[in-house]
């Protein structure tokens, strides 16, 4: 019933590009959502209201995923056959290892002295990197189509986010 | 002259005729009623002119109930049988409640929520929420002069799953049907924002008798859109009263206390807070069981600071709620003030330095929720339906399953959006396993003893296979009130065997219907004739939809013989409900329901299509 053969690009009618206009995502969303929330369907039938909760839930997902820099990245290359985070696929260049050992080891400091100051520049630093990143994705995956490569930065790109997910947990732990 | 047509008691006639439909603020301390009337959304007073009825009930030994203000008044005469703040009990065990041995009741630990004893026999929380919900909605009738089609109920946006199918079954008790359950925050928004039409990231600040929400939303073009919530569903204005209760004790050199004493001075403790609201001092005097009397002065200095740590516990979920929306407090265009305890000009005056800004409080902080529910409402109700906006609300805290060695793994995070449905899959410890027990459990941290528990269930069946070999898929499924089902399926070999929980934390369904039964007074008859009129209500809401459906896109979507099979059915749902018993009526209602889901699925698609064209629906092919 539900049509689950459109991808998520098609559901907003989106080229099936990395680099999407966010603006027109977030104006996709927001109309579809308003067609068939479970709100608008609250005085219906029965069907409609089931369908408005599967259609909703769909769209969520597919928001979700697409609003995500990384999580739209590994989609793409999924749909492009290429599952980027497979288990098997864990070697990474030892100059970029070096980096995140040297990261981290600020974190910890930064940590350890409960200095906000070291950690917002730590943060800034990241930031700038998880950018650089994306930067190339976008180039990866939508100018040369190199999914491989774009593999390969995909999990770079998971190294920083999980980096920038302790940097926000250790602001709570220090406030 | 033709005869005046009258129509069936509880029937209404007219399709698009005014659906009675009210917000209910189901409050710590206080809770209210409020409905859209000519098109303005009010809070609906009692007889003597009241809006808000303290949640307040008393037991009384002839098996009355009294409830608000009488209640209120006697509580210190009867301490035991009166029970305050019972929100607080809402869904919530022995150990999860702090300050047990401060409250003059006699609980029970029963499996998910606690009991209490009291000279009408022993009550759930529910069935005592369920008195305060009935009497609002008697008031509502009366007032509006009709049944009512639904409610919506607020709930903190912090409240977990167990709290808010808690909330949902004392509206079941109370024969409320819940339109929907609506996060307390975001119905203040609704106030807010319907009224101001803004645009851009507002903050909401609700503190309340009992809880504290912090929610982040982005207003655009009419869509309100949740983007994080956070906050302390046991922080509220009754701690502060306890700590001025507690400084008196100190003060007067005070150790035990009778029950009718504590209750009187906790009454005292939340009257000089609230004269503090808007002066320099408050004098407490009260004379205690003894003779002795009380007499002390409380200066807005001293209370500020006996308080200041519970300001502070504010604002750390304020700060996360902020970083999970990925914004900084500069960011912030408005910050709604909600709840009584706003009033305190110590939490105004730290609220404001936070946001760098003076928050809004025009509307007042006790009835916002209410009007924003109440507009809502009128919505689901199906009143509106040109007015263009909507509601994007996020589950408040991570749901997730216990993994080997007492871990949480996460399913679905905190401020996912909501309907939202993750699925995952794990696999068997041991060769051989047949069965697996699936733990669910809500909160944020990496031990599940530390995290709430919602619900256990076991998944039998499984072949037996070499440890790893199965493949358990198992789906979290959150609805649009923010309530959690899960379905555990074996897939490995193609042999599926499947469960779905829907965890209701002490209270199974049939607890719930036995509730229901006693607030009839226990008649056969009753319940017979309330789920014929039920039924009948299900039935005509369906029949309205179905015509609606037809009238706007029949012809478009269906072959003429498809469109005669539905009206058929139509026909015979209406014949039911003119004539028909239970069992006629229920199986018109469900032939119909079956007979227009592949409509529904055709109108579901083109509303699609429409969303992304931004045309009307006749302009596209079909």
């Amino acid at each position: 019933m539900l049509d689950f053969s459109r991808n998520h690009f098609e559901l907003f009618a989106l080229p099936m590009l990395f680099g999407i206009d966010a603006e027109q995502l977030d104006q996709a969303y927001r109309n579809i959502q308003t067609e068939i929330h479970p709100d608008k369907f609250a005085h219906a039938g029965e069907a409609e209201q089931r369908l408005s909760m599967q259609w909703s839930t769909r769209v969520n997902e597919a928001y979700q995923t697409l609003r995500k820099p990384f999580e739209r990245a590994r989609y793409l290359l999924q749909l492009h056959g290429i599952d980027a985070m497979d288990a098997k696929n864990t070697v990474m260049p030892a100059d970029f290892l070096m980096r995140q050992m040297e990261w981290r080891e600020a974190l910890l400091e930064a940590r350890e002295g409960r200095d906000i100051k070291a950690l917002q520049g730590l943060e800034k630093d990241l930031q700038a990197h998880a950018r650089q990143l994306q930067d190339q994705l976008a180039s990866l995956l939508d100018a040369q189509r190199d999914y491989i490569e774009a593999g390969n930065v995909l999990r770079k790109v998971r190294f920083m986010d999980k980096l920038l997910d302790e940097i926000d947990a250790t602001y709570e732990a220090i406030e | 002259m033709a005869l005046l047509q009258i129509s069936e008691p509880g029937l209404s006639t007219a399709p698009h005729q005014h659906r009675l439909a009210v917000g209910i603020d189901l409050g710590t301390t206080n809770s209210l009623v409020a409905t859209v009337r000519n098109g303005v959304s009010v809070v609906l007073n009692d007889a003597a002119g009241h809006g808000l009825l303290p949640s307040v009930v008393r037991y009384h030994k002839d098996g009355v109930t009294s409830v608000g203000f009488t209640a209120q008044s006697q509580a210190a005469l009867d301490p035991h049988n009166t029970i305050t703040s019972v929100k607080r009990f809402m869904g919530r065990g022995v150990k999860d409640i702090p300050d047990l041995s401060t409250l003059p009741y006699q609980f029970i630990d029963a499996p998910g929520m606690v009991q209490l004893k009291t000279v009408a026999g022993v009550k759930s929380p529910v069935e005592v929420s369920a008195e305060i919900l009935k009497v609002l909605k008697a008031r509502a009738e009366a007032s509006l002069g009709g049944e009512l089609v639904g409610a919506v109920i607020t709930v903190p946006a912090y409240f977990d799953d167990a709290q808010r199918q808690a909330t949902k079954d004392a509206a079941k008790v109370a024969g409320l049907n819940v339109l929907r359950l609506l996060n307390e925050p975001t119905a203040a928004a609704i106030a807010y924002g319907l009224d101001n039409a803004s645009e851009g990231i507002y903050a909401v600040y609700d503190l309340g008798g009992g809880t504290f929400d912090i929610s982040i939303l982005k207003l655009t073009k009419g869509v309100f859109e949740v983007l994080a919530t956070n906050g302390d569903s046991a922080l509220g204005g009754d701690d502060f009263d306890r700590r001025v209760y507690c400084w008196m004790l100190e003060q007067a050199g005070l150790h035990t206390l009778s029950d009718h004493d504590k209750t009187l001075l906790m009454a005292r403790a939340r009257a000089a807070k609230e004269t503090l609201s808007d002066h320099a001092q408050a004098q407490v005097t009260a004379v205690l069981g003894s003779g002795e009397v009380i007499d002390l002065n409380l200066s807005e200095q001293a209370f500020n600071e006996m308080t200041d740590s519970l300001v502070r516990k504010t604002l750390a979920p304020t700060r996360k709620a902020l970083r999970d929306a990925g914004l900084q407090a500069g960011d912030v265009k408005g910050v709604v003030m909600v709840g009584g305890s706003t009033r305190i000009p110590r939490i105004q005056a730290a609220v404001g330095e936070f946001f760098g800004q003076t928050p809004l409080t025009n509307l007042d902080p006790d009835k916002v929720v209410a009007l924003g529910a109440a507009i809502q409402a009128n919505v689901l109700a199906g009143n509106k339906a040109g007015d263009d906006w909507l509601l994007l609300d996020v589950v408040p805290l991570s749901l997730g399953l216990e993994t080997m060695g007492g871990l949480t793994e996460k399913i679905i995070p905190r401020n996912a959006t909501i309907p939202t449905a993750r699925a995952q899959e794990f696999t068997t410890f041991k060769d051989g396993q047949t069965a697996m027990s699936i733990h669910v459990v809500q909160g944020e941290r990496e031990l599940v003893a530390d995290c709430r528990s919602l619900a256990r269930f076991e998944l039998r069946g499984i072949p037996p296979m070499v440890a790893g070999a199965a493949r358990i898929r198992v789906t979290f499924q959150v609805d649009a009130d923010g309530l959690l089902s899960v379905t555990a399926r074996e897939m490995g070999t193609g042999i599926e065997s499947h469960i779905a929980v829907k965890p209701s934390y002490g209270l199974t369904d049939d607890e719930v219907a036995g509730m229901l039964r006693d607030s009839y007074a226990h008649a056969q008859d009753d319940m017979t004739a309330r789920n014929l009129a039920e039924a009948r209500v299900d039935g005509q809401r369906l029949v309205e939809a179905a015509e609606a459906a037809l009238t706007e896109n029949g012809a478009l979507l269906l072959a003429a013989e498809e469109l005669l099979a539905i009206e058929k059915r139509i026909a015979d749902l209406k014949l039911a409900l003119r004539e028909g018993d239970l069992s006629s009526v229920k199986r018109a209602t469900e032939a119909l329901n079956k007979g227009t889901v592949e409509f529904a699925a055709r109108r579901m698609d083109q509303s699609v299509k429409k969303a992304l064209t931004g045309h009307k629906l006749d302009e596209l092919e079909f």
